[in-house]
Parts: C-alpha cells; structure tokens; sequence
C-alpha cells in the first residue's frame, strides 16, 4: 500500500505553504474504524489529483453539531467559536468533507458566528475532480454492471438539496443504478441523525435503520451505496440484520470512486 | 323590503363575528417571540404563489393533490358567484348581473357549476377515505374524536354548500324555460324540478340561495375554529416560510453572547447589563408556546392534520410515539388554551400546564432524528421540526434533562472534541494504520 501524504495545517504553515483546501476529517472519519476507510479511500483520491490539501490533524475537533440538534447550544457554540478561531488562524478559506453533518453545520451554521467559508461536501469534489479530467476512472470498470441503489443522507439531500452529485459519480461506474421508492427529497432517514447515534432509540416496534434497509434490500442491489460515515453504520447494520452482509456491500461513494480509479 | 334587511344584518353577523375571531386568532399568534421574517419579499411572493396559490406540494402524491385541486378551484371560483348574491340580496335583485354580462354570466355560472360537481365527487371520495378506505394517516391515534368530526364536518357542508347551488340554479332554470343556459343545472333542473308549480319552484329557489348564503357565513365563522383555517393562512404561513436551507437550525443570539463572555479572557462577569438591555434573562428553548416564535405558532394555526408530516417521519413509521401533526395540534391547542386564560383572567395568569409536559412528552421529542422529512412534506411549509428543536433546548439548558447515553456524548464533546472517548491528539492515527 501506497504511504497516504497527509499535511497538517500546522506543517504547511511552518514551510510558509498555504493548501487550497482543508479536507475537514470529522470525528466519524477520525476515530470510527468504518468511516477511517472512507477517509483513506477520500486521501488517496486527492493524493492521486494533487489537490493541495491539508488537514487539522490534532488540532480539530468536534463541530458540535450532535450537541446542537440534542438541544445543547451552548455546548454547540462553544465547539463553533473554538474552531473557527483555529480556521481563521489558518485563514482557511475553502473547506471539503465527507461527513454531511459537518459539511451541513459548517457551511450553514457557523457563518453566523463568523465563521465564512466555502463548503462542499466530497462527492462535489470528487463531481468536479472527474469533470475537469484531474481523476480518470480505469476502463473496464470494477462495477460493471452491478446493481447500486444510494441512500440519501438527510444532511445532504433535504438539509441542502445535494442529490445529483453522488449519482452522477455512480452513474459514471458503469453500474444500474436503482432508486428506493423513497429517495431524493422523499427519501427514509437511516434513524442516525438528530442525536440519535449516541442513544438508544425511543421505545417502537422496529428500528429505523432496519426499515430503510429493508427497502433498500427490496431493490436487489449488490451495493448500498451513500455518502455519510453514519448512515454507513446504520446501513452496515441494517445489511447485518438480514444476515446478507455476504451479499450486499455498503460503500461510501468516495470508496467507490477511489476503487474504480484502481487506487 | 324586509329581504334586504335580514340580508344585510346576516352579512353584519356573519362578518363580524368572523372577524371578532380573526383578532383573536391574531393576537395568540402575536404571543410569541419575535423572528424577523420580512427579508427578501421577491422570494416569498414566488413561494406563495407556487406553494400556497399554485399547490406545488401537494402534486407530491398526485391523486389526493387532484381531488383537493377541484374543490381549492370550485371554492375560489364560487367566489365570483358569491359577489351577485351579495349584490342580489343587498338590492333585492335577481340575478343582477345575468343581463349586463350576457353570454359571458352563462360562460361563468356554467364554469362554477362544472367545478362545483368536480367538487362534490371530491369531496365524497375525501369523506370515504376518512371513513370507508379509512387512509392510514387520515385515521391516526391523534385524529380521535374532534379532529374527525371536524375533517368530517367540512366535507359535509360542502356537500350542503354544493346541494344549495344546484337547487337555487336547477329550480331557476325550471322556472324560467329557455331563459337561462347552464352547462348542469339546464340538464338537472327539469329532471328534478320540470312538472312542479311556479310557487313551490319559487319557494325552492329561495331555499337554494338562502342556503347557500346561510352555509357561506356558517362556514366562515366555522373556520377560526376548525383545521380548516389553512384555506386563508396558507396565504401568510407560505410568505413567511423558512427560506434558508432546512439543515441550518436557528443561531441562539442570546447564548452567543455568554459564550463569547465566557471565551473573552478581558470581560468583566459582574458587569451591570448594557442600557436598554433586558436584566430579566429570556427562558432558553421553550417550554410553553410563549416560548415559541409567532411563526411556529401560525404554522399551528395553518396546520390542517393532513398527516403528510407524520406518515414520513421515520420515527413514527416505526411505531415511536412521536407525530410531528400531533406536535402541530398540540401547539395550537394549547395556544388557544393560553390566550383564552390571558383574555379572561388577565395577561399574568398561569394555569400551571405548559405544552411541554402537559400536552407533548419528552420520550415524543427525543424520538425525533431531525431529517427533516415533515418539513419537506408539508404542502404549506410548516416547520415541527423548530418547534422539537426549541422543546429540547429548554430540557437540555434549563432543566439538565438529558437522556442518558447522550449526557456522555456532551462530555466527551466538551473534554475531548468528540462524541466519543477518544483522545485529541490520536486524530490523526489513521494516517498510518494499515
């Protein structure tokens, strides 16, 4: 395996660079053993283009956005102010992530606490690396003709009307791509959002995320695909729930791109 | 000439006491906090117009949206006919402007006599959903008792609304041969009223249009007290409508600044509040609908318990308490309960119930994933979502009542910048392992 080039903001400022972009990790991309996959698959994308990136390393943290939706503000505006002061040090200007609950928080709710920045979410990176010819994708395709069906994450889709680009970055795999009955702006929240993937759900009679399952295993696709680290573990579980992790892969959209690139 | 007068006293009632309620209604909305929602009036015309005016939402499930469509047209169109029998009644007249329009009044009364029997399919395939087909949503625990006789209750006055024009018409046209050409009532009125004498048809006409001028004012002032409200505040609840991105929940100034106090190393805690500051701090998030902004209280107002809301929200699909209509109900419930109080016991009283805990529970409010799925579905964008987000602030700042897996998640956000216990400086590990 290649050795992954990942600059620190701090590196860069200390050789007087400046990178054109913060790769913003997140806790999920930092800490959790699934989503650290979707950040490597993410590097070695912006390893192979060049892209002049850094990121925060140990100096990131939290964008407090769990805090805010459980109702805790203040623990929220802490979070905001601090790394705020930490990316205007850096004068970071422009900012990609592969978590849409960062993305969503930064982008939306950090402004009006001074922190401006330009935004997106790394399935608009990796729409724009490929467009502009930067990110070739290996003839042949691995995925050929493979059935897809992508989930949509609330804080991507309906939380910023973000749907066309990770289907169009499936749709350049070669692949079918099936929708869910409920997709798009209609689309079933995997049950992960708003707090609730640091508790318990609240008394039912099923789980969210085994009921979005369900519906996505009803479109016989061999890949749940979706572009978030926490509806990824839903997902995942939800696959394990029916006993068909054998058959049924979830992948980060960047997994999938970085594989079909041969990386 | 006593016509006139009845005539022109039911139009003083009827109006009146509407807008004796209208005020009301007002002046409970005004109970909540302020938001500045004035900004940008090219953007909220263009939503009105598509989403209130045009219905652009409710095409999202495109058979109820066309069954609705026929009877929003009938009701608007009718609304021309409406303004003759004004003028009739005012003048003692007959069919005032038959004459002076021509081809054009034949053209117009056959156009609202078309819509108003697409109206009345509609509205019996809307009364055998609710109660024969029995649609999930339509039927829900929190649709009980008076939310279904009111969505009952409608549908029945529109069926009366609609009998009244066809017999004032059908008995006119029977009355007159040959005079009047209306694309139903010419078909209908000889088949029901032909062979009957001038009198008892005279007699029907008058029955026709008192009964139909007696259902409009019934209806209206039915309206403040009914779901049924949205026909007029989907109008202002559209203008007013959220136009940021859905995932951007509010910025709380007022934590802002104790924040910034508590991150400035040179601020003074003990400092006496700034001039024209208020001392007595606001309470953070809600509690009661007083807490709540006006918009959120006239989104209760405009909600009509379609339940589109509910039966997308991920939470109550899987059988959790919570239903964002139920949230919207409750809000408007108790706003009423609350501005009856200040109206009779003065604006101080406290009956010692609060939306939270008396009418909404906290296991309803932590079901809730914040998708936002309730707020896109809604056909005339109300926003439950703010109002769960407001309910958790208040049990989150001022009572410190958190479940408690998510006690934790807030600790190791605030000792180590993660949800989880992990610590800063092992951020970048994953850089190097295999």
């Amino acid at each position: 395996m290649s050795v992954l080039n990942v600059p620190t903001m701090a590196e860069m400022m200390a050789k007087g660079e400046s990178p054109d972009i913060l790769f913003w990790v997140g806790c999920a991309g930092s800490f959790d053993d699934r989503a650290k996959k979707i950040t490597k698959a993410l590097v070695k994308i912006l390893n192979e283009c060049k892209v002049n990136f850094a990121v925060l390393g140990a100096e990131e943290s939290c964008t407090g956005d769990p805090a805010k939706r459980a109702g805790n503000e203040f623990t929220f505006q802490m979070q905001a102010m601090m790394n705020i002061q930490v990316l205007d040090g850096y004068e970071v200007k422009k900012i990609v992530t592969a978590c849409p609950h960062c993305f969503n928080t930064l982008k939306n709710e950090y402004p009006e606490l001074g922190g401006k920045y330009e935004v997106i979410h790394h399935t608009q990176l990796l729409q724009e690396l490929i467009n502009q010819g930067q990110l070739k994708l290996k003839d042949g395709g691995t995925f050929k003709g493979k059935k897809i069906t992508f989930h949509d994450p609330c804080y991507l889709g309906r939380a910023n009307d973000v749907y066309e680009a990770p289907r169009d970055l499936i749709e350049k795999l070669d692949v079918e791509l099936v929708e869910m009955k409920r997709c798009k702006t209609n689309g079933l929240c995997c049950g992960a959002g708003g707090a609730q993937m640091f508790k318990e759900a609240e008394k039912g009679n099923k789980e969210i995320n085994v009921e979005r399952t369900e519906e996505a295993l009803e479109s016989n696709p061999d890949i749940i695909a979706t572009g978030c680290p926490f509806c990824n573990t839903m997902m995942t579980d939800g696959v394990k729930n029916f006993n068909k992790e054998d058959q049924v892969e979830v992948l980060d959209v960047a997994e999938l791109i970085a594989t079909a690139a041969d990386l | 000439m006593i016509t006139p007068i009845l005539f022109g006293l039911l139009l003083v009632v009827g109006f009146g006491f509407f807008g004796w309620n209208v005020m009301k209604v007002r002046s409970n909305i005004k109970l909540g906090r302020e938001l500045d929602r004035k900004d940008n009036s090219g953007a909220r015309w263009k939503t009105m117009i598509l989403v209130a005016f045009g219905q652009q939402k409710m095409f999202a499930r495109p058979i109820p949206a066309l069954l609705h469509f026929a009877i929003y047209a009938a009701f608007v169109i009718t609304q021309i006919e409406l303004i003759e029998i004004v003028v009739d009644g005012l003048s003692s007249g007959h069919r005032t402007f038959a004459d002076s329009l021509g081809g054009f009044y034949t053209f117009m009364i056959s156009f609202i006599e078309i819509l108003s029997v697409l109206a009345l399919i509609a509205t019996v395939i809307f009364l055998a959903r609710r109660n024969l087909i029995k649609v999930p949503r339509l039927v829900m625990s929190e649709m009980k008792g008076w939310p279904k006789m009111d969505g009952n209750m409608i549908l029945f006055m529109e069926i009366i609304l609609v009998c009244c024009i066809f017999t004032m018409n059908g008995a006119d046209v029977a009355l007159h041969p040959g005079e009047y050409n209306f694309a139903i009532s010419s078909l209908i009125g000889p088949a029901l009223f032909g062979g009957m004498n001038p009198e008892t048809l005279h007699v029907l006409e008058q029955i026709g249009w008192w009964g139909h001028i007696f259902m409009v004012f019934a209806f209206l002032n039915y309206l403040p007290y009914s779901k049924h409200f949205h026909i007029l505040l989907a109008f202002p609840n559209t203008y007013y409508s959220n136009l940021e991105k859905k995932g951007k929940f509010t910025n709380m100034e007022s934590v802002t600044k104790e924040v910034k106090l508590m991150m400035d190393p040179t601020a003074d805690p003990f400092a006496a509040p700034a001039e024209g500051e208020a001392t007595e701090p606001q309470r953070f998030g809600a509690k009661d609908v007083t807490d709540l902004t006006w918009k959120n209280l006239m989104d209760s107002y405009t909600c009509t318990e379609c339940g589109r809301c509910t039966s997308s929200c991920p939470a109550n699909i899987t059988g959790k308490l919570l239903s964002p209509r139920k949230i919207m109900m409750d809000t408007r419930d108790r706003l009423v309960e609350v501005g009856d109080n200040k109206r009779k016991h003065g604006s101080d009283y406290d009956d010692g119930k609060s939306l939270l805990g008396d009418y909404i529970t906290e296991e309803e409010i932590w079901a809730c994933t914040s998708c936002n799925a309730c707020v896109q579905e809604c056909p005339v964008n109300i926003d439950p979502l703010s109002i769960i987000v407001d309910l958790r602030r208040y049990l989150v700042m001022e009572e410190s009542k958190v479940p408690t897996e998510l006690t934790g998640m807030l600790t190791n956000i605030e000792n180590n910048g993660a949800p989880w216990q992990f610590s800063p400086t092992d951020r970048l590990n994953w850089k190097d392992e295999a």
